[in-house]
């Protein structure tokens, strides 16, 4: 869609990216030590850190992501949500206390604490570059979406933006800049997702969402065996039709612009529905409805079919609901939600969305995106078990979370920050629900990109809330970017150079070598994100929870509790944790699509890759320890 | 410098009982979560009843594992400060010191 580009909207994103600048460059110059650099020197409060582990942690996934599948796919985006939580009770009951305990600077000297082991040394650095790089990869699409509608730039420059940016804040400030960049925007993202979120519920529920949302119309038509023989329309001529998967669509033409239609029943009449369409011609020309892009005729939907109130009768709108009646009467109603279906016609490809109308009953439990209830397969079944699994175990495991630990005073600030950012990334994600099925009800929906849901829903409520959103969207990115480079560039010039290869530096090398890693993570970041422009960031990021679930939570649980645990069990298990999973995702038929090539061909038919990635290399881990218990005697002795 | 914690941090009387607090809180919430994921998996109808106020049980269990993340980790910490205060006082503040001397 074409979205217009708002002065507001530049002025605040502006102030906002001069403002975090400003904060970078004060601490910059504050920051000498290596300490300081990666672990912020020990000295944060643990308030302060709490709301900043949940800037961390509500991502571009959380905010973009998650409203985003709630929006598109209902309850099941909320799955993210809840899993995505309950990941931080790991954190918190197992991991916080002894991670700050064993720790210096990064999760690598933690694991190595007991054995100073060159393998583990080199494991857990390549572990943290790799699972970094994964969570970099959704943040930068992210950032190329939010873009779009808010300056008005495509994907590309977005992601090249905030990759320069937040490579110049890390080079220049680590942690400390880090930890209040992300205090400020954590605890902005929650205040406004509040505000965002009172307003919908005050809003009530209506079948029209706005005065000016598109008017979809139906043809009656003349059936003849199979197909359309006419229809009943002056203004309209039938051009083409085609089946595709069973559903029987229709062009029509009028004034030279060719649209698609569904053909459907409705109150027991056959009748050509109203369908959106994008069509990309021979020679690359996009039309959306049959027209270039300037048009405006590819609108934004979402509306609700029928609005059932508590006596069950069918209204038109319907205010003074609660935060429960608001969602127990979107179960109630009937939801009109937009699938998609892509074919050829002649040369061109065509991208139909059609109405579907759906049930909130449907809506508001499991089983849109993961098939668990209709067409469910024991092979969806598993992808759905593998990745609550992989989101469970991940959070206890991701670097960036990791290092946070090594920035408060003690265990007890540890524990207490931990607490803060589960309450208040608890908060948020009860909003995600409102906030996603808000969006998917206004009329606000981009069908080209379920990340920009949240902020499209705030537009709605008006030209401030929307620059004032996707201005902490684009914060909230570039803060878990800096995070996840600080992470990166520890890895790189303490475990990598300092630890593995010996190389001595000096507090002051180490600190240059860390700003340089920086950049050239911050540049992988940038191709990864354009490469993967338009996939569903929260998707993404389950991905990158697989990986680090895989290859680090089984030696960080195993070294914890398991006394038989050694350092090469450690190493072989963060090995195979990251080959098993990373193989796995290659040959996903996630993966395929993103290959050209038909994802029923491939080879591994599991999205998310932990119900095998993380028991094998726990596996490993224990098979390995128990071969290699001479190693744990020789030290003891 | 180079291979020092961030910080220095005392003896902690109090880690192993928390740790084995932790390990337990840690058991009771993963039942609970994996309930939620088998119901999900196994019976995604069933999650469709109504049980209160007008929502269904999927998100009435959604909301429940939320918020009893958060309620967790409130006794939680309650438990572990009383711990660490019971039993890290008798060595008072001059063991702390002590042993980080003895580190460094």
């Amino acid at each position: 869609m074409i979205y217009s580009v708002s002065p507001w909207a530049i002025i605040l994103f502006v102030i906002f990216v001069l403002f975090v600048l400003g904060i970078s460059f004060y601490f910059g110059n504050k920051t000498k030590s290596a300490a300081g650099y990666f672990a912020a020197g020990g000295t944060i409060h643990w308030g302060v850190n709490g709301i900043a582990f949940a800037g961390d942690y509500l991502s571009a996934a959380s905010f973009l992501g998650i409203c985003g599948m709630i929006a598109f796919s209902g309850y099941d985006g909320f799955l993210y949500s809840i899993g995505y939580l309950a990941g931080w009770v790991v954190a918190l009951f197992v991991v916080a206390e002894p991670m700050k305990r064993l720790g210096k600077y990064t999760f690598t000297d933690a694991l190595d604490a007991k054995f100073n082991s060159k393998g583990i040394q080199l494991m857990a650095a390549i572990s943290t570059l790799i699972v970094s790089i994964c969570y970099l990869i959704p943040q930068m699409v992210g950032a190329g979406a939010l873009v779009k509608p808010l300056l008005g730039m495509p994907h590309w420059v977005g992601v090249i933006m905030v990759g320069c940016i937040v490579t110049f804040i890390v080079a220049t400030a680590g942690m400390t800049s880090t930890t209040y960049v992300q205090f400020i925007k954590g605890g902005l993202l929650i205040i406004f997702s509040t505000v965002l979120t009172i307003y919908l519920i005050n809003n009530g529920l209506s079948i029209k969402p706005s005065d000016d949302y598109h008017e979809f119309k139906t043809i009656s038509v003349v059936i003849s065996g199979d197909s359309v023989a006419s229809i009943e329309s002056t203004d309209y001529t039938l051009a083409d039709q085609q089946v595709v998967k069973d559903i029987h669509l229709v062009k029509l033409e009028k004034s030279g612009v060719n649209t698609w239609w569904k053909l459907s029943e409705k109150d027991g009449k056959i009748v050509l529905e109203e369908a959106l369409s994008k069509t990309v011609t021979k020679d690359g020309t996009e039309l959306y409805n049959g027209e270039p892009k300037e048009a405006k005729k590819f609108y934004q939907v979402g509306h609700i079919g029928k609005l059932i109130n508590k006596d069950g009768q069918e209204v038109d709108k319907i205010s003074g609901l609660g935060p429960f009646s608001y969602l127990s009467t979107l179960e109630d109603s009937t939801i009109v939600r937009f699938a998609e279906q892509k074919f050829t016609d002649g040369d061109d490809s065509v991208t139909v969305w059609y109405q579907n109308p759906t049930s909130g009953k449907e809506i508001m439990r499991p089983g849109l995106k993961f098939k668990v209830d209709k067409g469910a397969t024991p092979w969806s079944k598993w992808n759905f078990i593998s990745l609550m699994l992989a989101l469970f175990f991940g959070t206890a495991a991701l670097p960036h979370i990791l290092i946070r630990y090594y920035t408060v005073p003690s265990q007890r600030d540890a524990r207490k920050s931990t607490i803060v950012a589960i309450a208040a990334i608890g908060f948020f994600y009860i909003l995600t629900l409102y906030m996603g099925s808000g969006a998917m009800t206004h009329g606000v929906l981009d069908l080209e990109s379920s990340n920009m849901s949240a902020p499209l829903l705030a537009k709605y409520f008006g030209i401030g809330l929307f620059s004032i959103i996707s201005a902490i969207a684009f914060a909230t990115v570039l803060g878990t970017v800096s995070g996840l480079i600080v992470a990166s560039s520890g890895a790189v010039a303490h475990d990598l150079m300092d630890r593995y290869l010996d190389l001595k530096l000096t507090d002051k090398g180490k600190v240059r070598a860390g700003k340089i890693a920086a950049v050239v993570v911050g540049g992988i970041a940038i191709m990864l994100g354009i490469l993967f422009k338009g996939m569903n960031v929260s998707f993404l990021v389950g991905w990158a929870f697989a990986v680090a679930a895989s290859a680090n939570l089984p030696a960080i649980l195993m070294l914890l509790f398991w006394k038989k645990t050694t350092a090469k069990g450690i190493t072989y298990s963060i090995l195979i944790g990251i080959v098993s999973a990373l193989t796995i995702i290659l040959l996903s038929p996630d993966m395929y699509v993103r290959y050209g090539l038909d994802p029923a061909t491939a080879p591994i038919p599991l999205g998310n890759p932990g119900i095998i990635s993380i028991p094998l290399s726990f596996l490993t881990l224990i098979v390995v320890s128990l071969m290699s218990q001479k190693d744990n005697a020789t030290k003891k002795a | 410098m180079l291979h020092g914690e961030a910080v220095k941090l005392g003896k902690d009387e109090s880690a192993e009982i928390k740790s084995r607090i932790g390990l337990i809180l840690f058991a009771v919430y993963a039942a609970i979560y994996a309930g939620f994921v088998f119901i999900n998996t196994l019976s995604p109808k069933t999650m469709g009843t109504r049980i209160f106020m007008g929502l269904n049980l999927a998100i009435v269990y959604g909301f429940g594992l939320i918020i009893l993340a958060i309620i967790m980790g409130i006794l939680y910490n309650h438990y572990c400060t009383n711990l660490e205060n019971k039993m890290n006082k008798p060595q008072g503040d001059a063991a702390l010191e002590s042993d980080t001397e003895e580190k460094a």
